[in-house]
């Protein structure tokens, strides 16, 4: 019989999956998708303990993360294609407009 | 060896597996690909966990739409400079370093944890009670979410349009 644990151990390695792409990705588009890893990890963690505590707020709550990560990614990549027309790359290093 | 305990070590080495490609292979390409495959490996953590609607509700959304975007994104942003679309990774040790140390820290709480109450029967059909509880006691939060999502695709399409 698999327990909550072995699901949470799964989802914080997909976590931290997702982060190190995060943190390693040169392209804009490669860390969002690491991003996208790291929100489908929490959704596991959700779906597990609304299933082993018997509660449903957990899955109503994992409903609203998949629907708000599908705005993020569609405002993030309308960004990306936004700032490709303007500077011509989408290389995180070099979008250093901001900088003070 | 029951039927859950082999497909939960197959759907994780799976998961895993297309995790680890997505932020490992040089192609971008392939990385969105391998973010298909782990985008399905979850929805099948879903039904490992009796949740065939969240099931359901991740291949739409996500397997089907979210790569979707993904691949006319690259295709927009790559494909016109005409380079290849390879893709370099940078601070592997130090961001290696930060990930394994997020997870040692996630794994202690863990180890931390009272050992978890047993799984219980599933009672009820869920996908009925998700509903009801949307028009219920959540309809304010779901009314709100339409809101956001038609605020999000208006938003996209104003930083997407041409100039002219």
């Amino acid at each position: 019989m698999i327990g909550l644990s072995s699901y949470l151990v799964l989802a914080a390695l997909v976590f931290s999956i997702g982060l190190f792409g995060v943190l390693t990705r040169r392209n804009a588009v490669g860390i969002l998708l690491g991003i996208e890893l790291m929100l489908n990890a929490v959704n596991i963690n959700l779906v597990a303990f609304a299933r082993f505590h018997g509660d449903l707020t957990g899955l109503i709550f994992t409903l609203f993360t998949i629907a708000i990560t599908v705005v993020e990614v569609a405002v993030g990549l309308a960004i990306v294609i936004a700032i490709f027309r303007v500077r011509r790359t989408v290389d995180a290093d070099r979008l250093d407009l901001l900088r003070g | 060896m029951t039927v859950e305990t082999v497909g939960f070590w197959l759907v994780a080495a799976v998961l895993l597996g297309s995790s680890l490609a997505v932020v490992l292979t040089p192609n971008l390409f392939h990385a969105v690909l391998y973010l298909a495959a782990a985008l399905v490996a979850t929805g099948a953590v879903f039904l490992l966990l009796d949740q065939p609607f969240l099931f359901a509700v991740q291949l739409l959304l996500y397997a089907g739409g979210v790569v979707t975007i993904v691949v006319f994104a690259i295709m927009l942003t790559e494909r016109l400079v005409g380079e290849r679309i390879r893709q370099t990774s940078r601070h592997l040790i130090n961001g290696a370093i930060v990930a394994a140390a997020v997870f040692a820290g996630i794994a202690g709480f863990l180890l931390q944890a009272p050992p978890a109450a047993p799984r219980p029967e599933q009672t009820g059909d869920v996908t009925a009670s998700i509903g009801r509880a949307l028009v219920g006691p959540f309809a304010v939060t779901f009314e709100l979410l339409g809101v956001l999502l038609v605020a999000g695709l208006i938003g996209a399409l104003y930083f997407a349009r041409s100039e002219e």
